[in-house]
């Protein structure tokens, strides 16, 4: 037995030593498998970007061979090692600020790249339709001044549903995310208390409820609570068969969270976008805009380290700003309207 | 005379109702290792198949894939932790069990304990600020050298422990017949110590090769094949989190099936030390 | 163990009159691998002390004892998490030292030979369990376990106890609270073992020579005689409590409140720093971060020193357990 563990810490230790004398080989911003030679780029941040990125990833590496190697640490810390120089590009749920960018030793461009709508999800036992929620109540029941489902001004919105008098138990995020950053935004926006007591921001400090980690966590609170509700991106409703509400939009409408409503407040955006790329786009106008909308940006430098990466990288973006948009609506993503994407290219022109 | 008769039935039902309840506290406490054996199993075996070892990860909306390249990680910045850890440990603990009764000698042995109490997360911070920074990327190498920092200290206290047991009559022969003291610890107390430092060093590996919170900032994790030591590589820890919190059902699936692969491995090592430990012992006897 | 002592010392002696130069060379490298570990600490501290500057100067010292953590205004306490952490670990001392002990008692004392190297591998199987998969375990079977067949009727019961208030959600304190003093257990169950082995045979004989029962033995006297150690085992314990971090991070809820029910989520110091480290932007929000891994390591360094003080003093020094 001394024999056996003695020979396995031997095998690994050769092992080991083998691996890493093979992965000395000479080699350029590539690996050799095979005969045929492959980039890798590596990119981190947003979480919500996640499975579309790696979809990409995985299509485009099937096409070119590029590898894209994207891991979901959170936006922040995207931006943070992006800042450090640590990764060859970051995505973030939230545009860097004008002010923020003072921060950067190095120049480089941040544009959208897929946006997303972020569901207000609830479990109501007997209440299968989707609610409507107008702006304000959806403020005060997340501020805690309205405690029932079957308040009146909840029941004013909805005539004909029969409202359960039950507590409301608000659950919310409890990491930082880009998720609680697009809806504080638009809470913000819209209540003017809200953005008074609260603000917009990543994690906030929450007036009433219950936090969850992760968006997994708060689609696991909602199914387990009667009477929960809570906040989050589409396709965590959609995969954990959640019911959402509709929303009245700045146009006085109720929508529901979806491709062509999202697509639809991203259009809406492109005059602001054109002052601004990294601009908020909740509340847009629109019959038909989803208020609650958010975009993915990907900082990419402007001086690369290695031109030659850098070349393969701003390839790479292309293709999704192109044909990899299609593939967002699979896994209930909101494409980028053909203006934003444009927009985006002309910002991926910059870099070398 | 009738008291003291009912204190003695007392004093034996207490005997033996104590000694009833440490019993029970074992069971206690042996059981959720069962527990949690069997969930991992139900869980993750029919999903630890060839496809599983084999493959890599597939984007979600796409069933199947796998997670050949984190296993292979894992294994890769264990081994590099172990190469960097070994010589470091076995020095500081050969220090600790010959030197190691001066203050300094003191203060490094509870400097050892201190360090293997250190948050694993810390030390995943302060890898990150001392390599990932300056190299500009993350990497393979900043994994292995976080996974050493954790080794050695662990490394350090077998070693002293193990070469401290060896008997004193073989360096006094050794000594007795002129060989340095630098030789005979080469040649005659290391050797000695051999059995048990190694059974020392799996523990360490196994614990390493659990560790997800060190990785996190260092090796980052890679949705590719790596074995280069400047670019980030995947493993098994950070890649069960990851899947653990995202969504999709498969990926769920798959958390298991890694989670049982990587409690296979740790169990794996862990008996064999201890059988080879009980073996040491029975020679010694 | 005397023999041993002096022929160490010999063994010392030999290599201070050493003048061969591999025995001068030897004993360098030694040396040099052993203040490697000074070297690492050093450079933990260095650190997290540089990186927290920011915070420290701009919170002083009411960043201990301030409740806000609102990233937004950027006002930052550590409070909530101070008493996340010694909610959570203190609980579950209280839970893991009986059982520990009695587990250690039953092996030392207790349990026919041939039974003790099974319970003693099976109890160290649980420190060998990596944190992850204590994490992956509780959120997907523990959590929801505990919501239904636990925390639903205690609050139905006996919800108008401060202990048992609000809504049964699943992820709490006691989901930490439990999976902590699981994870704990292996660690004071090892320690207390090898102290109550290390209680001379004599001591046991002269009690039982008195007519003393074998739970009175252990009771009186083995107790009694280990029982520093015994407190070192379980401030180590504490210490592995207290640094815990992705099983909590992944059962407690990570709500930054100053709750005393059981049933709500609560923040710990260790799974701030693994939720929100990678998500804060500012840097005045990543130095608050790093102050309070700061402190995290300053608490590991106190509790290791005063359980190895309490350890080797059982130990007589040879620093084993």
């Amino acid at each position: 037995m001394r024999q056996r563990s003695m020979s396995i810490v031997a095998g690994v230790l050769v092992a080991t030593a083998l691996a890493i004398v093979a992965g000395c080989a000479p080699k350029k911003g590539t690996t050799t498998t095979g005969s045929e030679t492959k980039v890798q780029i590596t990119g981190a941040g947003s979480t919500f970007v996640n499975p579309i990125m790696s979809r990409w990833s995985s299509e485009y590496e099937k096409l070119t061979g590029v590898q894209v190697n994207y891991q979901s640490i959170g936006s922040g810390g995207g931006i943070q090692q992006f800042k450090e120089g640590t990764i060859d590009f970051g995505a973030t749920d939230v545009a860097v600020t004008a002010e923020e960018q003072k921060d950067f030793t190095r120049q480089f461009v941040q544009f959208p790249v897929v946006a997303g709508t972020v569901a207000v999800v609830y479990n109501l036992p007997g209440v299968t339709q989707n609610l409507q929620l107008s702006p304000e109540v959806l403020a005060d029941i997340f501020l805690g001044k309205i405690k029932k489902w079957n308040d009146r001004r909840l029941a004013e919105l909805n005539p004909g549903v029969n409202l359960p008098d039950q507590d409301i138990v608000v659950v919310h995020r409890s990491d930082g995310s880009g998720t609680t950053y697009i809806f504080t935004d638009y809470l913000s926006t819209v209540s003017t208390e809200w953005q008074q007591r609260v603000g917009r921001g990543k994690s906030v400090s929450w007036p009433v409820g219950v936090g969850g980690k992760g968006n997994e966590g708060v689609t696991g609170q909602v199914k387990q609570l009667p009477g929960a509700v809570g906040y989050v991106e589409l396709n965590y409703a959609v995969q954990n068969n959640l019911t959402f509400a509709a929303i009245r939009n700045a146009a006085g409408k109720f929508v529901l969270p979806g491709k062509s409503t999202g697509e639809e407040a991203t259009r809406m955006a492109v005059e602001k976008l054109k002052q601004d790329i990294g601009s908020s786009v909740v509340n847009m106008p629109g019959e038909n805009s989803y208020p609650i909308t958010g975009f993915v940006y990907v900082l990419v430098d402007k001086q690369p380290k290695d031109a030659a990466k850098s070349a393969e990288m701003k390839k790479f973006f292309e293709w999704v700003l192109r044909d990899g948009q299609k593939m967002a609506v699979e896994l209930d993503y909101v494409p980028l309207a053909e203006e934003v994407a444009q927009m985006s290219l002309q910002k991926l022109a910059e870099v070398p | 005379m009738r008291i003291s008769r009912l204190y003695e039935m007392w004093r034996r039902f207490a005997n033996i109702a104590s000694l009833t309840i440490t019993a029970v506290c074992a069971v206690v406490v042996m059981a959720p290792v069962f527990i949690i054996l069997i969930y991992l199993l139900a869980n993750g075996i029919r999903s630890v198949n060839w496809e599983f070892l084999s493959s890599l990860p597939k984007p979600p909306g796409d069933e199947g894939g796998g997670m050949a390249n984190a296993i292979v990680g894992s294994f890769y910045m264990v081994g590099l932790g172990l190469l960097l850890s070994l010589p470091v440990g076995v020095g500081a603990g050969v220090y600790l069990a010959e030197f190691g009764r001066s203050r300094y000698g003191n203060a490094v042995r509870f400097m050892a304990d201190v360090l293997n109490g250190v948050p694993s997360i810390v030390i995943g911070i302060s890898v990150w600020a001392l390599l990932v920074v300056p190299m500009r990327s993350f990497s393979a190498l900043a994994g292995g050298v976080a996974l050493s920092f954790i080794m050695i200290p662990m490394i350090a206290r077998t070693t002293e422990e193990m070469v401290r047991a060896v008997p004193n009559s073989l360096r006094a022969a050794s000594l007795s017949v002129g060989a340095t003291y630098a030789r005979t610890m080469w040649s005659v107390v290391l050797p000695a110590a051999r059995g048990g430092i190694v059974t020392g060093v799996m523990l360490a590996l196994a614990r390493a090769f659990g560790e997800a919170a060190p990785l996190l900032f260092t090796a980052l994790g890679n949705r590719f094949w790596n074995l280069y030591l400047d670019r980030p590589m995947a493993n098994l820890p950070t890649q069960i989190y990851e899947y653990a919190k995202s969504p999709y059902q498969d990926w769920h699936r798959q958390a298991w099936a890694a989670a049982l692969v990587l409690i296979a491995v740790v169990l794996v090592l862990n008996v064999v030390a201890r059988m080879s430990t009980r073996e040491r012992f029975r020679a010694l006897r | 163990m005397e023999a041993q002592a002096s022929a160490d010392s010999k063994a010392t002696d030999h290599a201070r009159g050493a003048t061969f130069w591999s025995d001068r060379l030897f004993k360098a490298v030694v040396v040099a691998c052993a203040s490697v570990m000074g070297l690492l600490l050093l450079l933990f501290a260095y650190e997290l002390w540089q990186s927290s500057q920011l915070s420290i100067r701009t919170f002083g010292w009411r960043f201990w004892v301030s409740r806000d953590w609102d990233p937004v205004r950027e006002r930052f306490g550590a409070l909530p998490f101070i008493w996340g952490t010694l909610l959570s670990s203190i609980a579950a001392l209280m839970i893991a030292v009986p059982l520990s002990l009695g587990t250690a008692i039953f092996i030392a004392e207790v349990a026919p030979r041939w039974l003790r190297q099974p319970v003693s591998f099976v109890v160290e199987l649980l420190a060998a369990i990596p944190s992850v998969v204590y994490g992956l375990w509780g959120m997907f079977v523990m959590v929801p376990w505990l919501r239904e067949n636990v925390q639903k009727p205690l609050a139905q019961r006996f919800g108008f106890i401060p202990l048992f208030e609000g809504p049964a959600v699943g992820v709490s304190m006691m989901a930490a609270i439990l999976i902590l003093s699981v994870m704990i257990i292996p660690y004071i169950t090892a320690v207390s073992r090898e102290v109550i082995l290390a209680v001379p045979r004599t001591q046991r004989e002269a009690s039982y020579g008195l007519g003393a029962t074998k739970w009175e033995t252990i009771r009186y006297v083995v107790l009694r005689y280990a029982r520093v150690g015994i407190l070192g085992a379980i401030i180590l314990g504490y210490g592995r409590a207290v640094g815990e971090t992705m099983a909590v991070t992944m059962v407690i809820g990570n709500r930054p409140d100053l709750t005393t029910s059981l049933l709500q989520p609560g923040y710990t110091m260790a799974s701030v720093i693994a939720n929100e480290f990678t998500e804060a932007t500012s840097p005045l929000y990543l130095s608050a971060l790093t102050e309070i891994g700061l402190l995290l390591f300053a608490i590991t360094l106190l509790i290791n020193a005063l359980a190895r003080f309490l350890v080797w003093r059982v130990t007589k020094g040879e620093g084993r357990y």
